[in-house]
């Protein structure tokens, strides 16, 4: 029989395959790989099952994304550097488009519409963290951290770097393997009770050798660092530069850490328009000021507004691209490449969509939502929340030591009930006993809240 | 009815200009595009409202400037804006040599944009995502048959992002073996990607460059050379962006492992190569995948992405946590190795991409794979058969046969007519294409570097063949009109004088603009 051409490969059909050969002057396709030894040649059939038509494709893993539970169908109250919020409608529909989806590395006079919507990005990140600079994203918060902290780093020649102890494990990894061998990482301890970073503690690992005070805000445990401004100064007065993490989705309420000190913001975009997507949904941003002495710290690609030869159109390049290892391979700052240009477009267009009242109203209304699942938490008797006497901010932790019951005992009874409990903290800080991080944002309805805590109280009840 | 006339070589084509303004200009006090989910009375009445809780000193002052825009004119804008965008999926896409811009299946973008996808939390108890993990543990299996590596991770973010990965395993290696502080040095190619050279250096190595010898292979005397006990490891392409392979790679990788060093392999090039030759087969103990270009996943304008990175299994205890496993008929998350470098991405790096990519592999199955291979070659060699007529295109190095790309060079064009290799690349848009030149530094003078993959029927080729003669043509015969390119673009060539290089001059940002135009204004009032 003869072979059927692929849908997705038109040069299958066998006409066409003689009639290229003979332009060639080849009478086979294997003729075509003479150049790679016999002995490397792989003789044998891959172990991959046979092709799947596109319906039954379709069947196939529809059947095995069906034994997934989302947070669709079970209320999610997990957080813990991924967020469940709303997401407009309009942004899926504009990441959608297959012209921002397919396009890569065209230049401003075939993408002019990708580098206007990622300068656009920029702008409208800039506005929210009050700076003008902000890059072209990277990866995550985690690697925006690491990259912060090298540019501090080249930009001081100092080697060490201070981070707080409250900061989420799997952060500090990324961050730890980004600056191995030339950075050490020291971690700075909290208050007891507040979950504050302990000033005395700071002032203490402070010296000539920090190049970096990095904080964030809120803290991974939830909590609103509030003494930005004291830690900034302390870091400024030995010389060191501070950076601040930040959750964008906080910002239409709380002050932008450029207004108490940061000379670096960074962050993950997720919040602003992104589904979670089993994590791939984290995309990170930097942003200073327009000072060259950080500017010529990035390592992303930054696009900048010029004009054209003609009159009234805006054109968009790259600015000081000679810093990129794309221009000068190891000796450019750091690498650059494929990082998460599409999250950044959807964050504009979910920034566009909301404009300055809705990122007021989104900060307010989690800020209520939150308080509220705390306080009604906090009623259940023997359990504590929040574990730290601070302003929280969307995520909170729950002390559950008293109740009898460990973490795991409640997440398993909650999650048979359709609702995935919040993160466990008992091993990764293991000083807080039997304490969980939960995540409110704006998309818990009361009902969903109550319907938690009739359900942690139910399970603590239950001998 | 008259016949109308297609006989036209060169595509008569004008690209989207919709004069769209910048999207602060398109404010409007009190717009909303969007309304957010209420807050229940009761709830209020609870905590009252919520922000007075935010100490003073913490509490945001003045509202973001954002602009305020009503819901269809903001999606309005980023249509428009996504029509002056030249997509994969409208082109001739074959125009971004080393990147393999294929065919993005649409099936496999209705899997990535299911809920039981999108809406899944990393965290979750892993009983509520054996769908996921399968997923990932079933790729992670076809891609041991594709490369002969024993263990892959998809948590690195892109190629870079495996790069770096593997050169931060590279150290973890050697140090495990107490010779973290002696290795210190990485052996690399010219005409491979930048990042590999350049996020070992971030790892701390110093990087040594081998250039290629007079066939375009690199040299394997200068290699001889420079391994010695300071060695830790060796990247390279194969092909390298030349498209031409290295058939002494395996001489190489000895060469490599006999002073110590670990080999690890950029694979980006590797469309050429499914189901013909692997890595482990060369004497590799690492390599990489890009799923955003062999296997299939769009670019997304630069990511999301995935460089999916296998290890023999010396090296598995080394790889970033956590890895999934299978035991018995579940799926489960393993954090426990040894020797784990840690995390380079968040959570499990972007699962997505790596379900389009498992959707795209069952699409073809194993003859379907080595059939993409074999299509990218052949229409490549089509292409490059064509390409060398071309006036004033040529192709340095061996004259044979290539794999999956070719870097050219129009440096006879240049000589002749003074029309550079950056002026075809506008003049290319003029007709609907994408053309690149090369990466930094140009060793092939007046480069460009086209790969055509599978996804292009030779009427494809046919057309961006004409195309570039067309204006090789234009160069010999009337210069000026290359030159002054593009003039069927969205905008015209942009005004570069120092906005890019000056800091008085660039604005990064619609607000510094905005200041910088103003004090531009006030110099000259």
């Amino acid at each position: 029989m003869k072979k059927q051409a692929h849908p997705y490969i038109p040069n299958t059909v066998p006409e066409v395959q003689e009639e290229m050969l003979r332009e060639i002057g080849a009478q086979t396709i294997e003729e075509l790989f003479d150049g790679i030894p016999e002995e490397l040649q792989y003789k044998k059939e891959m172990n991959i099952p046979k092709a799947l038509s596109e319906y039954e494709l379709r069947r196939y893993i529809d059947g095995i994304l069906a034994k997934n539970k989302s947070t669709t169908e079970y209320v999610n109250f997990l957080g813990a550097g991924c967020w469940n919020h709303f997401v407009p409608a309009v942004c899926d529909e504009v990441n959608q488009r297959a012209e921002f989806l397919t396009a890569y590395a065209g230049d401003p006079y075939e993408d002019h519409g990708r580098y206007q919507a990622l300068f656009e990005y920029q702008s409208l990140m800039a506005e929210l963290v009050d700076m003008d600079v902000v890059n072209v994203p990277t990866f995550d918060w985690a690697q925006a951290a690491a990259t912060s902290i090298r540019m501090a780093s080249r930009i001081n020649g100092r080697n060490k770097v201070l981070l707080p102890k409250t900061i989420s494990p799997d952060r500090l990894k990324v961050i730890k393997n980004y600056c191995s061998p030339h950075i050490e990482c020291i971690l700075v301890d909290y208050e007891e009770d507040s979950g504050q970073i302990n000033l005395s503690d700071l002032e203490d690992k402070l010296s000539s050798s920090i190049a970096a005070v990095y904080f964030e805000n809120p803290s991974y445990l939830g909590f609103v660092e509030t003494k930005g401004q004291k830690i900034s100064k302390l870091a400024k007065s030995i010389g060191a530069i501070t950076i601040v993490g930040v959750d964008p989705s906080s910002l239409g309420v709380l002050s932008p850490p450029s207004h108490y000190g940061a000379d670096i913001v960074c962050g993950d975009l997720q919040p602003l328009g992104m589904h979670m997507n089993y994590g791939g949904g984290q995309s990170g941003f930097i942003a200073t000021h327009d000072d060259l002495t950080f500017i010529q710290e990035y390592p992303s690609r930054l696009f900048g507004i010029a004009p054209t030869v003609v009159e009234g159109e805006y054109g968009f390049g790259d600015v000081l691209y000679d810093r990129t290892s794309f221009a000068l391979r190891e000796k450019g700052k750091e690498s650059v490449g494929t990082q998460t240009a599409l999250w950044g477009i959807t964050a504009g267009v979910y920034l566009s969509l909301l404009g300055p009242a809705g990122m007021y109203e989104l900060g307010k209304t989690i800020l209520q939502k939150s308080q509220y699942a705390m306080g009604q938490l906090g009623n259940i008797s023997n359990v504590v929340a929040s574990r730290f006497e601070s302003t929280n901010f969307k995520e909170f932790v729950v002390d559950f030591s008293y109740t009898g019951k460990s973490v795991k005992d409640i997440n398993k009874y909650l999650l048979d009930h359709g609702i995935f409990g919040g993160k466990d903290l008992s091993e990764d800080f293991p000083e807080l006993g039997q304490c969980a991080l939960f995540c409110v944002t704006e998309i818990h309805s009361k009902e969903d809240i109550d319907r938690l805590v009739t359900a942690i109280q139910e399970c603590i009840d239950a001998k | 009815m008259q016949k109308i006339n297609r006989d036209q070589k060169v595509r008569n084509f004008h690209q989207a200009k919709w004069d769209e303004p910048i999207i602060f200009e398109l404010h409007k006090s009190g717009e909303r595009g969007v309304t957010l989910p209420a807050v229940e009375e009761s709830i209020e009445n609870h905590v009252g409202d919520g922000v007075s809780a935010i100490p003073a000193e913490m509490m945001r002052k003045r509202k973001p400037n954002l602009p305020e825009i009503s819901q269809n004119r903001v999606l309005r804008h980023y249509l428009r804006l996504s029509q002056e965008t030249l997509g994969a999926a409208f082109n001739v896409e074959i125009g971004q040599g080393t990147c393999t811009m294929k065919y993005s299946p649409k099936i496999n973008e209705a899997f990535a944009s299911s809920a039981k996808m999108t809406e899944l939390h990393p965290l979750q108890d892993v009983s509520t995502v054996q769908g996921m993990l399968e997923i990932i543990y079933k790729l992670d299996l076809c891609m041991r048959e594709i490369s002969g590596m024993d263990y892959f991770s998809f948590q690195p973010g892109s190629g870079t992002q495996s790069l770096f990965t593997m050169a931060s395993i590279v150290r973890a290696y050697h140090e495990s073996r107490g010779e973290g502080e002696q290795r210190n040095e990485i052996i690399t190619t010219i005409f491979s990607h930048p990042s590999q050279a350049a996020t070992a250096a971030v790892k701390g190595y110093k990087i040594i460059t081998l250039y290629p010898d007079q066939d375009g292979f690199p040299d394997i005397e200068k290699l001889k050379a420079a391994v010695s006990d300071r060695t830790a490891g060796f990247v390279v392409a194969n092909p390298e962006d030349t498209g031409i392979y290295n058939p002494r790679i395996k001489e190489f990788t000895k060469i490599v492992h006999e002073a110590g060093g670990i080999c690890y392999y950029d694979q980006a090039n590797a469309n050429g190569l499914l189901g013909i030759t692997r890595a482990k087969e060369a004497g590799f103990d690492m390599c990489f995948f890009n799923l955003h270009k062999t296997f299939s996943t769009p670019h997304a304008c630069g990511g999301p992405a995935t460089g999916a990175l296998g290890v023999v299994g010396k090296l598995k205890e080394f790889l970033p946590g956590p890895i999934v496993e299978k035991q018995g008929e579940n799926y489960s998350l393993n954090d426990n190795l040894n020797h784990s470098i840690g995390k380079v991405r968040s959570f499990q790096g972007v699962p997505q991409t790596v379900l389009r990519a498992y959707a795209w592999i069952r699409s073809l199955g194993a003859e379907g794979l080595k059939d993409v291979a074999k299509v990218a070659v052949l229409n490549n060699n089509y292409l490059y058969h064509k390409i060398l007529k071309i006036r004033g295109a040529d192709a340095p190095y061996i004259k044979g046969k290539r794999l999956e790309q070719v870097r050219y060079s129009w440096e006879q064009l240049t000589k002749d007519t003074g029309v550079t290799t950056d002026d075809i690349s506008y003049r290319m848009a003029d007709f609907a294409h994408h053309y690149w030149s090369s990466h930094h530094p140009y060793v092939v003078p007046e480069p460009f570097t086209l790969e055509p993959t599978e996804s292009t029927s030779k009427a494809d080729l046919d057309e961006y063949i004409a195309s570039l003669t067309h204006i090789s043509n234009e160069a010999y015969t009337n210069p000026e009109v290359v030159k002054s390119a593009p003039h069927n673009s969205t905008i015209h060539r942009v005004d570069e004088q120092d906005f890019f290089e000056n800091p008085e001059k660039w604005a990064i940002t619609w607000r510094s603009y905005l200041k910088k135009i103003k004090n531009t204004e006030t110099i000259n009032s």
